[in-house]
């Protein structure tokens, strides 16, 4: 693969790369510097996304006043005054909950992606390519439509199960078709899917009342979460990045091809089933709380690859960062474009979403893919 | 695994196509009458072309769980064999495993009906298959105002024979509306008003019956401030702008369905400090009775009312 055509953002900043140099691409070779100042920019992406997001809703709470009201909840200073308890419930329990969520579910989707794309070696992979979605959304319609009604847990829980259940399924059944063909893994995964939707459609419409219920899970929002759901998918969050991170200089041989990695001592068959066991582990996490958001999971891997480079060792972080940052920002789209109405978030990723990510494919070689 | 998305945007498409049209294609149901008293043969022009009804219907099929509603207030029960399995009042109406969503036109023509009432909600379809059959359709879409809740009353009243009734009950209904309004001395002007549709924060505008009630009460409905371009009424409000806007009344519209009500909504993030929390101005509604503008609408009325008594109680 070669580097294809430079451009002025991907390497200006780049000494360590010849213009034009060919290889297994610019980021095997990042040199510290570089990699340090990608890092520092993801990292400022996440901060300046999670401020825009703390400091613009629907509800008019002055930016001045919010950092007056952040000063004054520093301990040992004595300075800024409080919000009026509505507003500072409105800033503390509405509005932060929210965009930490955002930042969760953008990062681990983002992330379980570019961990997906590398053990399929497809660059269409995304992390709810082996039935998470289906799963988690017949587990959702199954408690809706049976379930006590209204009890939010119950519907998350249920979420998880499905979704987890479902990629055993595709897994087990992909498994006993053909040993480790991942073509055949794939296929299994659609099957399971559409099998899983079917039943989900057929639930929903014998139940029709549920409806705008369903509708709205599967839509993708995160407008009703407060802090338990951030408490509830902290640690299946935490596993799955950390497995991914570790991974991910493996991720970089398996990009040779299945026996290349085999004769270079990589156990394939393990890597693969422990990425995929910890990116969907995440997935289902993230959507059992945020509902389907799309989009997030198969293109910004992509956009982080062509802007800086295919090494999974900057790919699989970078992507988090900036995974979350797009959401949280793509979240804050949702909730004031309309405001005080809301849109869909997943419909907001993608209206976002598809438009950079066609500047970015414009202007980076469409080879890097 | 695009073939997985697109089978679920395919999904979320026609959903949100069924709902649009569920809630927005209410057509113009307000007709005329070209009957001679409550003598038959009636014509009816209603949503769905003009209705034939040559003699008294003593087989009726409903689909519809306002019209149920609005047959057997109207003392038209008796007529009545067969409703759809929504129709769960009055509890002695016939309900049967009939759909008014997805309907089945032979199950339906088992009854041997005379005369088939639906609604908007129904597929498009179903009409033109009944009248091949030669059973006459009545389309009574979901009212967009009073207006056209009394107006669909009394066509039934027309259609059914009992046109006296029917406008009996337009009038107590009418009546009992204003005497709600009147019970308040005007304590409701300018209150904030939030009627929550869902627990994923749908609210009722004032473009719908629910909130042409509150207009009646002077009350300020929260959800006026959002765009509402499709005109349906629910747009779905942001969390932290059903907290920050405060309003001093909340209506339950999601009680029966999802279990809310005024304990379980004063745990969710941030409305603790909500004044209708505090206050206990929070008013759990059965949402059949606040979604179907027929005989029990009067009820709504007086909840809306004893919200605004004890909102003023509070001295809000």
């Amino acid at each position: 693969m070669t580097a294809g055509p430079q451009t002025a953002s991907a390497s200006a900043p780049s000494p360590a790369v010849p213009a034009g140099s060919a290889g297994e691409g610019r980021s095997a070779r990042l040199g510290v510097g570089l990699r340090l100042r990608w890092g520092l920019l993801g990292a400022t992406a996440l901060t300046a996304s999670l401020v825009a997001g703390l400091a613009i809703g629907p509800a008019s709470l002055s930016v001045g006043a919010i950092l007056a009201d952040v000063a004054s909840r520093l301990p040992g200073l004595h300075v800024g005054h409080r919000l009026d308890p509505l507003d500072a419930a409105v800033l503390w329990q509405i509005r932060a909950p929210r965009v930490v969520l955002g930042a969760i579910v953008g990062g681990t989707l983002a992330s379980a992606g570019a961990g997906y794309q590398a053990v399929f070696r497809n660059p269409l992979a995304e992390p709810y390519l082996l039935g998470v979605a289906a799963g988690a959304g017949l587990g959702a319609t199954a408690e809706i439509v049976y379930g006590p009604p209204g009890a939010r847990s119950l519907l998350i829980a249920a979420a998880f199960l499905g979704a987890l259940l479902a990629v055993a399924a595709a897994y087990a059944l992909g498994r006993s078709l053909s040993g480790r063909d991942v073509s055949t893994l794939i296929l299994a995964g659609i099957a399971v899917s559409l099998f899983l939707t079917a039943v989900q459609t057929f639930l929903l419409q014998q139940h029709t009342q549920s409806t705008t219920a369903v509708y709205s899970w599967l839509l993708g929002s995160l407008n009703s979460s407060g802090w338990s759901e951030v408490l509830l998918v902290i640690p299946y969050v935490a596993f799955s990045l950390a497995v991914l991170v570790a991974h991910r200089r493996v991720l970089d041989v398996l990009r040779l091809g299945d026996e290349e990695a085999e004769a270079l001592g990589v156990n394939v068959a393990r890597v693969r089933l422990a990425v995929v066991l910890a990116a969907t582990l995440g997935t289902a996490a993230v959507v059992a709380v945020s509902g389907l958001i799309g989009f997030v999971g198969v293109v910004l891997p992509h956009a982080v690859r062509l802007l800086i480079g295919a090494s999974y060792r900057v790919i699989i972080p970078l992507a988090a960062a900036f995974g979350a940052s797009f959401l949280v920002l793509a979240d804050v789209v949702a909730r004031t474009a309309l405001s005080p109405a809301e849109v869909p978030v997943g419909v907001m990723t993608a209206f976002i979403g598809a438009p950079c990510f066609a500047l970015v494919l414009r202007a980076t070689s469409s080879e890097a893919l | 695994m695009f073939r997985g998305s697109s089978v679920w945007l395919a999904g979320l498409v026609a959903a949100i196509a069924l709902a649009a049209g569920g809630c927005g294609s209410g057509s113009n149901a307000v007709s005329s009458s070209t009957s001679r008293g409550a003598g038959f043969p009636v014509s009816l022009h209603g949503a769905g072309g003009v209705t034939v009804i040559a003699k008294a219907p003593r087989r009726i099929v409903s689909l519809s769980p306002t019209s149920t509603e609005d047959l057997f207030a109207i003392g038209a029960g008796s007529q009545v064999v067969a409703v759809d399995d929504e129709s769960d009042y009055p509890t002695n109406a016939p309900r049967t495993k009939l759909s008014g969503f997805q309907p089945n036109v032979e199950a339906i023509a088992g009854y041997r009906p005379d005369l088939v009432v639906i609604s908007d909600e129904s597929p498009a379809s179903l009409a033109p298959a009944l009248r091949k059959l030669g059973i006459p359709v009545l389309v009574n879409p979901a009212a967009r105002s009073l207006g056209e809740a009394y107006t669909e009353i009394e066509q039934l009243g027309l259609a059914t024979g009992r046109h006296e009734q029917a406008r009996h009950l337009v009038r107590r209904m009418k009546s009992q509306i204003a005497a709600s309004v009147r019970s308040v001395h005007g304590w409701g002007r300018g209150l904030g008003v939030y009627d929550e549709i869902s627990q994923e924060y749908y609210a009722a505008a004032s473009g719908t019956v629910v909130g042409q009630l509150f207009a009646l009460f002077g009350l300020r409905d929260i959800a006026d401030r959002a765009p509402d371009p499709q005109g349906l009424g629910y747009p779905q409000l942001s969390a932290e702008y059903v907290v920050a806007a405060n309003p001093d009344i909340v209506l339950l519209n999601d009680t029966v369905c999802c279990g809310q009500s005024a304990a379980s909504v004063a745990r969710r993030p941030g409305w603790s400090k909500m004044t209708a929390v505090r206050k206990h101005t929070i008013v759990a509604l059965n949402e059949d009775v606040a979604s179907r503008w027929g005989p029990r609408t009067p009820n709504l009325a007086a909840e809306v009312a004893r919200a605004v008594k004890s909102a003023h109680a509070a001295g809000l």
